[in-house]
C-alpha cells in the first residue's frame, strides 16, 4: 500500500516489518516520533527509558535474547549510549540490533550540531543513511538482515530533514524471523580482557568484509550521466544534487556511509573528469576519498556548518538563482516562548528578582535564558546543572553557595541529574537544586517519564516519587512549592540557601499543555486601577502587553494562572468571573 | 513541474493539520509528494513553516527565496515574513488577523500594520479575515481549513477532492464543522 509519511514513521514501519520485538528510547527532537509511531504498533513492545544508555543496554538485553531490538535517540544522546556503543561493537548480537541515530544539522533544536557519522567510524558500526521516507523504510528492515548477518549493530542515521519530511513509502507485511533459543555464550558476551582481545580482531575482520560487501550493494548506487564532473553524496543531500541537476550529472550516492566503498569510489572517480563531494556538517566522505589519493572538492565550497540546500548547491556550482521580492518594512522576529500560564514562569520570577546565579538544563525551561526574565547563567547538556552547580559552589566556597541554584525538569533529573545529585550528597556540596516539575517531558511534544505515572502507551505505571529519591540520596532538605505562588517561592528559596547543608526545592506545577489541566477564565486588567507601571510585563508572559498606556490581558492566550496578580500592587488585575 | 507551496504560521494555529491534507489530497491525486515540518519548538508560540510540493517527481523536500507558487500564511505579518521564498509571478494567501511576536508584547518592536500595503505593490496577495469565517463555521481553530479552502480555488483540483480528503483527516466530530470552514474560504469574495 502506499503511504505519506514522515521519515521517522517510515522507520518505525521498518521496525515493525522487520519484525522488531522491542524498542527502547529516550525521546530527543528529531528522533522522538520513531518510539511514538512504532508504539502504535501493538506487536511491538516499546518504552521510554530513563536515558539513551539504559535504552541501548535494553535493546542488547533483548537482541541477546534472539530478539530483533531497536534504540533511539538525537544525535546528542548518542553521547549518553557511547558506552555500551562501543562495546557492544564487540559482543555482537544475537537478535538484529538497530540503533537510530538522528542529527539535528542548523540546530533547530538542539544545543550542538555534532556529526554522528564519526561514531560509526570510531565504533567500527556499520551505518545506513536514508535520503527519504522510502529508503527510511527500506534501509530499516535490511538494517536487521546487515546485523544478523555480520554480527554488528547496525546504526540508521537520519537528520531533521529525512525525519520531519513526509514521502511516499511502499508498505507491505510484517515478517517476524524465528528467534534461536537463549545460549549461553561467554567468550562473546563477557567482555573481559581475555575474550575482548579475541573479539577485537573479529571486529577488525568484520570491518574488511563490511567493506567488501559496501563495493557491491545496492545501498551505494552509481547514477552515470554524460557529465564532465561527478559528485558524491548522501541522505538529504542526494536530493538536493537531483533537484539541481536531475538526470544531468554522474553521481554516486552513498546509502551506507560506514564503511565506505574504495572501489566503487575509485571506478567512479576514473569515469569523470573531477570530482565533488556534497555533504552537510564535516567532510566526512571527503576525508575518506582524499586519503585513497584521489583529488575531490568538497568543503571548500561547501560550509561544515548548518544545512546545506538545493540553493546552497545551486550558489557553490555557480548556476543561476531565482531572484525574489525584499520587503521593507521591519517584520519582527517571533522567538518561540515560555507559554502563557507556564509554572516555570512563577519560580524564574522569584530567582531573578533575588539576582539568583541559576545553572541551567536542557528543557522548555531552557526559554527562560530570555529576556525580560533572564535568568539562566548557563546551559550545557543533559544533567549538567546538577554537577555543574556542585562544581561552582565548591570553587567559590561561602561567596557563591548562599546565592546560587540550579534548575532541572523532571525528565532531566531522571536522565541525569539524580548521579549529580548523589555527588552533592557524598561530597558535601552546599548546594540548592530545584527540580522544576511539571509531571511531562515538555520540549520534545509531551512524553511520559518515570515521574509522571504513565507509561508510553498511557496506562497506568509505577511513579517515582522524587521526594522519596531525594531523601534517599541523602538530602535531608527536600521542600516542595506551587510555582504560582510568588511569595512561598521567595519564602523557601531564601530559606534554604541559607541552610548549611545540601537542599533541594521541587517547584510542583503540571505543564499548562496538558490535557489534564484546566485552564481558569482569562484574568482582566481594571483600566481604572492600572498604573502603566508595568510590572505585570516582567514575567515575560505572551498574555500580557500594553495597550494605549495600560495593561491588557488576551483572554484566549491567558489561562487565569494568577502569577501577574502577584504581581500588580495596585490590585488591577482581577477573575475574569468577579467583573 | 513541480508546485510549491508554503504554509506558514504561529506555532498552535494547525499548520500540520492543513500539511497533511493536502498531502492527502496530492497523494490521491496521483502526484509524488513531499511535506516538510520542523517539530520539536512549534507548541512554544514561534514563527512555524511547513513546506509541500507535488509533481511528476520531487527531489528536495523544503522550498527557498524566489521558489514557492503559494505562501498560504495563517498570520498577517508572517505573510511578510516568508513573502521573498515567493517565485516570480506566485501568490500570497493570507489571514488578515493579527498575533502579536513576544518583541511587540514587550514593546522592543511595532507590528507592522500595513504589511499587506507593501506585499499588495510587489505580488498578487489574498487577504481575508479566516478568523471570522472560521468562527461562523463553528470553531476559531477552522483558520487553517478556512485558508486550505482559499488556497482550493487556486490549485484546479475539484472540490468534491478536498472534502473527501478532509473527512480523512478530521476526526469524526469535527467534520461538519470543517467542511463548512472549507467552503467559506472557498467561496468568499470581497
Amino acid at each position: 500500500m502506499k503511504e505519506l509519511l514522515i521519515g521517522n514513521a517510515a522507520v518505525a514501519r521498518g521496525l515493525y516489518e522487520a519484525g522488531c520485538s522491542i524498542v527502547s528510547s529516550y525521546p530527543g527532537t528529531p528522533s522522538t516520533e520513531i518510539t511514538e509511531f512504532a508504539a502504535k504498533y501493538d506487536e511491538i513492545y516499546c518504552e521510554w527509558a530513563p536515558n539513551e544508555k539504559v535504552a541501548m543496554e535494553v535493546a542488547f538485553g533483548a537482541s541477546l535474547q534472539g530478539k530483533r531490538a531497536c534504540c533511539c535517540m538525537k544525535h546528542v544522546g548518542l553521547n549518553v549510549a557511547a558506552d555500551p556503543l562501543f562495546t557492544l561493537s564487540y559482543t555482537g548480537v544475537t537478535g538484529g540490533l538497530v540503533i537510530c541515530v538522528a542529527d539535528d544539522p542548523g540546530m533547530h533544536s538542539s544545543q550542538n550540531e555534532q556529526d554522528s557519522r564519526h561514531y560509526a567510524k570510531a565504533s567500527k558500526v556499520p551505518m545506513l543513511e536514508p535520503s527519504d521516507s522510502a529508503e527510511a523504510l527500506e534501509f530499516t528492515k535490511f538494517a536487521f538482515e546487515l546485523s544478523e548477518e555480520f554480527d554488528t549493530p547496525v546504526f540508521i542515521k537520519m537528520c531533521t530533514r529525512v525525519a520531519h519530511s513526509q514521502s511516499i513509502v511502499e508498505t507491505s507485511e510484517r515478517v517476524v524471523p524465528e528467534a534461536p533459543a537463549y545460549e549461553k555464550n561467554p567468550s562473546k558476551y563477557i567482555m573481559i580482557p581475555a575474550n575482548a582481545k579475541k573479539r577485537h580482531p573479529f571486529v577488525e575482520e568484520r570491518c574488511r568484509k563490511l567493506t567488501a560487501f559496501a563495493e557491491e550493494s545496492t545501498l551505494n548506487r552509481a547514477e552515470y550521466a554524460e557529465s564532465d564532473f561527478g559528485i558524491i553524496t548522501v541522505g538529504t543531500c542526494y536530493q538536493y544534487v537531483k533537484e539541481v541537476f536531475g538526470d544531468d550529472v554522474s553521481v554516486l550516492k552513498i546509502g551506507m556511509i560506514n564503511p565506505l566503498p574504495v572501489e566503487l569510489i575509485k571506478s567512479f572517480a576514473e569515469k569523470v573528469k573531477k570530482v565533488y563531494i556534497v555533504e552537510e556538517l564535516d567532510g566526512f566522505i571527503e576525508a575518506h576519498v582524499k586519503a585513497l589519493g584521489i583529488e575531490c572538492t568538497g568543503k571548500e565550497m561547501f560550509s561544515n556548518i548548518g544545512e546545506l540546500s538545493q540553493l546552497a548547491v545551486a550558489k557553490a556550482f555557480g548556476k543561476e538563482v531565482p531572484s525574489h521580492i525584499e520587503v521593507e518594512t521591519a517584520v519582527p522576529g517571533r522567538p518561540p516562548v515560555m507559554c502563557a500560564g507556564c509554572p516555570h514562569r512563577g519560580m524564574y520570577y522569584v530567582l531573578a528578582k533575588n539576582k539568583i546565579t541559576v545553572l541551567g538544563d536542557i528543557g522548555c525551561y531552557t526559554l527562560g535564558a530570555q529576556p525580560p526574565l533572564s535568568a539562566l547563567d548557563s546551559t550545557l547538556c543533559m544533567g549538567a546543572s546538577v554537577s555543574g552547580l556542585h562544581g561552582f559552589n565548591k570553587a567559590g566556597g561561602k561567596g557563591t553557595e548562599g546565592k546560587t541554584v540550579c534548575v532541572i525538569g523532571d525528565s532531566t533529573f531522571m536522565h541525569s541529574g539524580i548521579t549529580g545529585l548523589v555527588n552533592i550528597s557524598y561530597n558535601a556540596s552546599n548546594s540548592t537544586v530545584i527540580i522544576l516539575d511539571n509531571s511531562i517531558t515538555g520540549m520534545t511534544g509531551h512524553q511520559q517519564n518515570p515521574t509522571t505515572g504513565y507509561n508510553i502507551k498511557g496506562d497506568p505505571a509505577a511513579k517515582i516519587d522524587l521526594e522519596t529519591l531525594c531523601k534517599a540520596v541523602g538530602i535531608n532538605s527536600v521542600r516542595v512549592v506551587d510555582p504560582y505562588n510568588l511569595s512561598e517561592c521567595d519564602t523557601v528559596l531564601k530559606e534554604e540557601l541559607q541552610k548549611e547543608e545540601p537542599s533541594v526545592i521541587i517547584s510542583r506545577r503540571p505543564c499548562v499543555l496538558l490535557k489534564s489541566v484546566k485552564a481558569k477564565p482569562a484574568l482582566k486588567v481594571d483600566e481604572d486601577k492600572c498604573k502603566s507601571c508595568k510590572m505585570c510585563m516582567k514575567l515575560g508572559c505572551p498574555a500580557i502587553s500594553m495597550h494605549g498606556g495600560k495593561a491588557s490581558i488576551d483572554a484566549t492566550l491567558c489561562v487565569g494562572c494568577g502569577v501577574c496578580t502577584q504581581m500588580c500592587k495596585f490590585d488591577a488585575i482581577k477573575d475574569g468571573g468577579e467583573q | 513541474m513541480t508546485k510549491s507551496i508554503m504554509i506558514v504560521g504561529v506555532g498552535g494555529q494547525g499548520s500540520l493539520l492543513a500539511s497533511n491534507l493536502l498531502g492527502k489530497l496530492l497523494l490521491s491525486e496521483g502526484y509524488d509528494v513531499k511535506v516538510s515540518e520542523v517539530h520539536g519548538m512549534s507548541q512554544r508560540g514561534g514563527s512555524v513553516v511547513t513546506y509541500v510540493r507535488f509533481g511528476d517527481k520531487v527531489y528536495s523536500p523544503i522550498i527557498e527565496e524566489g521558489s514557492a507558487d503559494f505562501v498560504v500564511s495563517f498570520e498577517k505579518l508572517e505573510a511578510g515574513r516568508w513573502a521573498p521564498f515567493l517565485k516570480e509571478g506566485g501568490t500570497i494567501i493570507t489571514n488578515t488577523q493579527q498575533i502579536d511576536p513576544m518583541p511587540v508584547v514587550t514593546g522592543a518592536a511595532e507590528y507592522p500594520e500595513a504589511i499587506l500595503e507593501e506585499l499588495r505593490g510587489k505580488v498578487k496577495v489574498d487577504a481575508l479575515d479566516a478568523l471570522t469565517l472560521a468562527e461562523e463555521a463553528g470553531s476559531s481553530k477552522a483558520v487553517n481549513i478556512v485558508l486550505m479552502g482559499r488556497l482550493a480555488k487556486y490549485l484546479g483540483i475539484p472540490y468534491e477532492k478536498w472534502e473527501e480528503a478532509l473527512r480523512v483527516v478530521v476526526k469524526p466530530r469535527f467534520i461538519e464543522m470543517n467542511i463548512k470552514a472549507l467552503s467559506l474560504g472557498y467561496n468568499y469574495s470581497e
